[in-house]
């Protein structure tokens, strides 16, 4: 009664274990096996876990998903290539013709071998990140030399229309050396009419001085599932910026862990949570300052529309080490209808005393004063709904400052709002 | 620095000195046998000559508790608990019930006065009516003729049971279940004395009422159980303290506490926890793990918990509010202190049912020594809680590197027109204040006293005057040998 | 012309207009005062279509149309334009974009060519500089951080911009000093022609040397106690509302 059912995925894994990618190579078996055993006690999260209470991975469960073992033969529409380079992914394999890669970036599956000690190195016993680990197929693995900048790539994961419910599980491997820096913009998309579940995650080494800005934009089908774990390790005077947008999927769990390890290390995490009808959203954030003089700060919107679910759970961790720590951590939810339901927990655990840290947290409706405000100068009543929950979003999306994520982004929510009050 | 630096130190130099409560009463005591069984609960009913619907309630608790688990939750860590290795009864020897205070053990009201309650009425400064509770049993309860006047019955949760059947029978567990948690569970079945008030229709209660619990026998559990109800259109404003000697046991406090509110009705519910804490090095001190909760049945009834924890080895504590009524209020205003190597995990639930049902939550919570400070709260809104709001303000001060504090909030709302705010920090004392204080030629001590006195201003504020000065002086005194 | 006739509205089932007749014919601009509480701030919300006030009896109609039965931003694209006592902040929202949004809504709703980014920005600049306003007010986002002169400037700057029919002024002379209460005025009597007309809603005579009103209304309890020229209005502030009305 503990333990949800493995899903499927252990039986998967048992009979795959050998095909997969690295399956007789010692090291990779070896981590491959430890993961399978722990998710194979763990099982998938279920709600009696504190960090799980508002997420039901049930649907999951029930799905039986199986690994998407061939290459899709027909690709769904690209969108329009934005950056110089790019990395194309279709049910978590890596599509080389469709792809233009940086000298600086390899696939995980083209060159496993030069993973050893890397892969793996910041996974934790998360049963989400097991399930990647017992399975993953393919991935990026990017390593950006010291003091290069690299400007900016794109990461586009599609899922293919494969009728039948797949997962896949890619791992993305990045890591930027001494003062490099980039910005990676990742979509990930699927026809709105496929079950399937994408599990990425996504291992990040921050190096001091390095700047990583990590825009993630999230447009799954409306009947997909996406668990992504983002774990990112910053030294001494590096930053990590994260900005994801939920839009799509059936149920997304968006689950960050940073840690901060070196002084002066920064990092900012913002994000947006667009779910309509049918839709949960959760976005589950771990900071964990473990060096003195790091500055953090978090910005979160949730925007509810229909019969859908949020969930933002927030944890900042401040170790006896981390003096002159500064963080700050923000989430507000926007309730646009009566079946709507938030859930929020941020949370604060703090062993040093020189520090600086807050967190706040708002739940309500549109204001009525500012709506009518609109209304009276002419805007009709739609429009400025949608004028009101574009200005809810804009403390979480005016951080992303690369004109091409700006793009993306502005691709990714215009006209959300009209669509789901449709 | 050099001021941090100082308090430090006077942080490391910290004694349990600061206990002023510690002594123990030499009085001759009659205990249950050690341990914990169906005789023990049979015993106590028996002692309380309790009717034949109360054993089987005890029973029942006492059945589903075997079956339930310690909660792990909470952020507090302590060893094992050996529930056989305590006294679950323990009272002072009388030959029969005193009828006045004459009649009452001069010893015992000796050591109340020692405390600093007024148990002579005569001697009465604000009019307070005061419940002793020593161990296990009510020693005396002042001016309940002149309540009975107005209707109001205020007594020994044992004597209500034989004077008032009915109204015991009708709401007792009303509010907490006996399944409630485990906790809960053990008091209901094992619960040896309390206070019970009742305020009738439209009394507005002429005094304070208070309830001072004393644990004094060794190796005793202390679980009393509060039952007030308030009916429509009452008042009643009520004060709890507690205290207990100095021990290398940790001794354990497992109370429950029901409030029922009809329409109209307001309840304002004081608490100053001062049971031992434990020494410098953490040995003995009070186990505290309290459940609390009112049920705000009636529309525009109002509950208002006020608390300054400052003793205790550890709290486990989160006095609650049920909103059924529409335009109920709920408010919880909490000061915890935790030094040395105290232990606090407490907040509140604020459950919103009915419409336009209001919430306020302001927590203020001061870590020092190796003391950890959890603030754990639910604001929870259901659809149909309409218009309902809640503002939550969670501070917590940290006095050294060696302590923790920390921040749990959980908001659940599935109410579209609900409004709920909610705001968190933690920071410690700034140097410049204390520079600042000191300049002006305040010691250490008295100058983070003071600050410390600040901070928690928006809960002390909230405390009947009377214990609002206790509180302060508290304040001051746990930090004391510690801080200021 | 704006005819009201036996207007009666509450809120939270108080009675606060207790009939009220009043016609402000095109290109006049009346004034109404009166003392606090007395309904003006009612009469400009019922007139804009707030929500929360129930119309319990009477009417009013703009130019023969019925106005009280338009959702609020179909009465601002008939023309009616009011002029908030207390202008509400919109964070995130940006004054340029709001401008534009609102000149566009109201252009569509009477079958206009929209205007395009460039062409707006022009427009609002000239006004600005009418007005004696920076252009940083639009990059600004709406009222957010304006001091109470500026709240009122740029009320008045979205009154230029949209050209109403008629003007309801609350209290805009409430929190103004001298110099930004002469800006205001000289945006409004700039404003004044054959097709404008004005509701000037005040409670000193102070805004009335700056506007010239046609006709002078005095509100108390609910109800237009006298009318008469802008001597009226010199007679209230000499004599006070109490003795005027008597």
């Amino acid at each position: 009664m503990n333990a949800m059912t493995p899903g499927g995925f252990s039986a998967r894994f048992a009979g795959l274990r050998d095909h997969l990618p690295g399956g007789r190579t010692p090291w990779v078996a070896a981590l491959r096996g430890a993961a399978a055993e722990h998710f194979a006690a763990t099982g998938l999260p279920h709600r009696k876990l504190e960090a799980w209470r508002y997420t039901d991975l049930s649907p999951i469960a029930q799905a039986q998903f199986t690994e998407a073992l061939t290459l899709a033969a027909e690709h769904p529409v690209l969108p329009p290539m934005r950056a110089p380079h790019r990395a194309v992914f279709v049910d978590g394999r890596f599509a080389a013709g469709l792809s233009t890669l940086p000298a600086w970036c390899r696939t995980l599956a083209g060159d496993l071998n030069a993973a050893e000690g890397w892969l793996g190195a910041l996974a934790r016993d998360l049963p989400v990140v097991s399930l990647n680990t017992m399975l993953f197929e393919d991935g990026l693995m990017l390593d950006l030399p010291a003091g290069t900048d690299g400007g900016a790539l794109e990461l586009l994961s599609l899922a293919s229309h494969t009728g039948r419910a797949i997962a896949f599980h890619p791992r993305h491997l990045i890591r930027l050396s001494e003062g490099a820096s980039l910005t990676l913009i990742e979509t990930s998309l699927g026809p709105d009419g496929a079950s399937y579940l994408h599990n990425p995650v996504f291992e990040i080494q921050v190096a001091s001085g390095a700047t990583l800005s990590h825009v993630r934009i999230q447009r799954e089908g409306r009947a997909g599932f996406q668990l992504a774990t983002v774990l990112a390790a910053v030294e001494g005077g590096g930053t990590y910026d994260n900005f994801t947008l939920n839009a799509g999927a059936r149920l997304v769990r968006n689950e960050i862990h940073t840690a901060l390890l070196g002084p002066k290390a920064a990092c900012h995490m913002n994000g947006a949570q667009l779910a309509g009808d049918g839709q949960h959203a959760d976005t589950t954030t771990y900071l964990d300052h473990a060096a003195p003089d790091c500055a953090s700060r978090q910005t979160y919107k949730t925007v509810l529309a229909g019969k859908s679910r949020g969930v933002f759970q927030g944890k900042i961790l401040v170790r006896q080490v981390a003096q002159r720590t500064d963080g700050y951590q923000m989430n507000q939810a926007l309730l646009l209808s009566e079946d709507a339901e938030i859930d929020a927990k941020p949370q604060l655990e703090i062993y040093a005393d020189d520090v600086k840290c807050s967190h706040g947290a708002t739940v309500g409706a549109l204001d009525e004063a500012q709506l009518f405000y609109l209304r009276a100068r002419g805007i009709p009543a739609e429009t400025a709904r949608a004028m009101l929950v574009q200005a809810f979003l804009t403390e979480a999306i005016e951080g992303v400052t690369h004109p091409l994520a700006q793009a993306a982004l502005a691709e990714a929510t215009e006209g959300w709002w009209e669509r789901e009050a449709a | 620095m050099p001021a941090v630096a100082e308090t430090l130190e006077t942080v490391q130099a910290a004694s349990d000195g600061g206990y002023k409560w510690g002594f123990e009463t030499d009085i001759a005591m009659e205990f249950a046998p050690k341990g914990l069984n169906e005789d023990i609960v049979r015993f106590i009913s028996a002692k309380k000559n309790e009717p034949e619907w109360l054993l089987e309630w005890r029973l029942k608790a006492y059945r589903l508790w075997l079956t339930m688990e310690e909660p792990d939750w909470a952020a507090v860590n302590y060893p094992k608990i050996d529930y056989q290795d305590a006294y679950y009864y323990a009272a002072p020897t009388t030959k029969a019930a005193p009828k006045s205070l004459d009649e009452v053990d001069p010893e015992l009201l000796r050591t109340y006065e020692k405390l600093g309650i007024p148990v002579r009425e005569q001697e009465r400064l604000q009019g307070i009516a005061v419940d002793m509770v020593f161990d296990s049993v009510s020693v005396a309860t002042t001016f309940k003729e002149r309540l009975h006047k107005e209707g109001i019955i205020f007594c020994s949760i044992s004597e209500a049971v034989q004077e008032h059947p009915e109204l015991v029978k009708q709401y007792l567990g009303s509010v907490v279940p006996p399944g409630d948690n485990y906790f809960a569970c053990l008091n209901s079945a094992v619960f040896t004395d309390g206070s019970f008030v009742y305020i009738p229709k439209g009394v507005r209660c002429p005094m304070e009422l208070s309830t001072y619990f004393r644990i004094n026998a060794k190796s005793t559990g202390q679980f009393e159980r509060t039952l007030i109800v308030a009916d429509a259109g009452s008042h009643v404003s009520y004060l709890e303290g507690c205290t207990a000697p100095m021990r290398d046991e940790n001794q354990m406090h497992a109370a429950v506490v029901e409030l029922v509110l009809m329409d109209d009705a307001t309840i304002k519910y004081s608490t100053v926890q001062n049971w031992y804490p434990g020494d410098a090095e953490g040995k003995g001190g009070i186990y505290n793990f309290v459940t609390k909760r009112a049920a705000c049945r009636g529309a525009r009834s109002k509950v208002s918990w006020t608390q300054v924890e400052t003793g205790s080895a550890i709290t486990w504590k989160y006095p609650s509010c049920m909103l059924l009524g529409d335009d109920s209020v709920g408010e919880f205003y909490s000061v915890a202190i935790t030094n040395n190597h105290q232990q606090a995990d407490t907040g509140t639930k604020m459950w919103h049912v009915g419409k336009n049902t209001k919430s306020t939550i302001v927590s203020k919570g001061i870590s020092a020594g190796r003391g950890q400070n959890t603030y754990r709260g639910l604001v929870k809104i259901s659809p149909k809680a309409t218009g309902a709001r809640n503002f939550t303000q969670c501070d917590s001060l940290l006095i050294g590197d060696q302590c923790g504090a920390h921040t749990v909030p959980y908001i659940e709302n599935r109410c579209v027109s609900a409004k709920v705010e909610h705001e968190a920090t933690t920071s410690r004392i700034a140097e410049d204040q204390l520079f600042y204080c000191r300049s002006r030629g305040l010691s250490q001590e008295e100058a983070v006293g003071l600050i410390v006195n600040g901070f928690c201003r928006e809960v002390l504020k909230e405390l009947p005057m009377e214990f609002a000065v206790e509180a302060q002086k508290l304040l001051a005194i746990s930090l004391e040998g510690s801080v200021g | 012309m704006l005819r009201i006739e036996g207007l009666t509205a509450e809120i939270d089932g108080k009675q606060i207009l207790k009939g009220i007749n009043l016609e402000v014919p095109t290109g006049e601009v009346h004034a109404i005062m009166g003392p606090n509480g007395s309904g003006k701030s009612t009469l400009s919300y019922v007139l804009s279509g707030r929500e929360g006030y129930e119309i319990t009896g009477g009417s009013a109609t703009f130019n023969g149309v019925d106005i009280l039965a338009m959702e609020p931003e179909e009465r601002a694209a008939a023309g009616l334009f009011l002029a908030f006592q207390y202008p509400v902040e919109l964070p995130g929202v940006g004054n340029a974009n709001f401008l534009r949004t609102a000149l566009n809504s109201i252009r569509k709703a009477k079958g206009e060519p929209e205007v395009d980014a460039m062409a707006f920005l022009k427009m609002a600049r000239a006004k600005l500089k009418t007005l004696q306003m920076s252009d940083d007010m639009l990059k600004r986002n709406v009222n957010v951080g304006f001091s109470g002169g500026e709240k009122k400037r740029n009320e008045v700057l979205q009154m230029a911009l949209l050209e109403p029919s008629l003007a309801i002024l609350d209290e805009t002379d409430s929190g103004l000093d001298i110099d930004a209460l002469k800006i205001v005025s000289e945006g409004v009597n700039a404003m004044r022609g054959p097709n404008f007309s004005a509701l000037v809603i005040t409670h000193y005579q102070r805004l009335l040397d700056y506007i010239t009103p046609d006709r002078v209304h005095v509100l108390m309890g609910g109800r237009i106690v006298k009318s008469g020229g802008p001597e009226l209005a010199l007679e209230l502030e000499a004599e006070g509302y109490a003795k005027v009305a008597a």
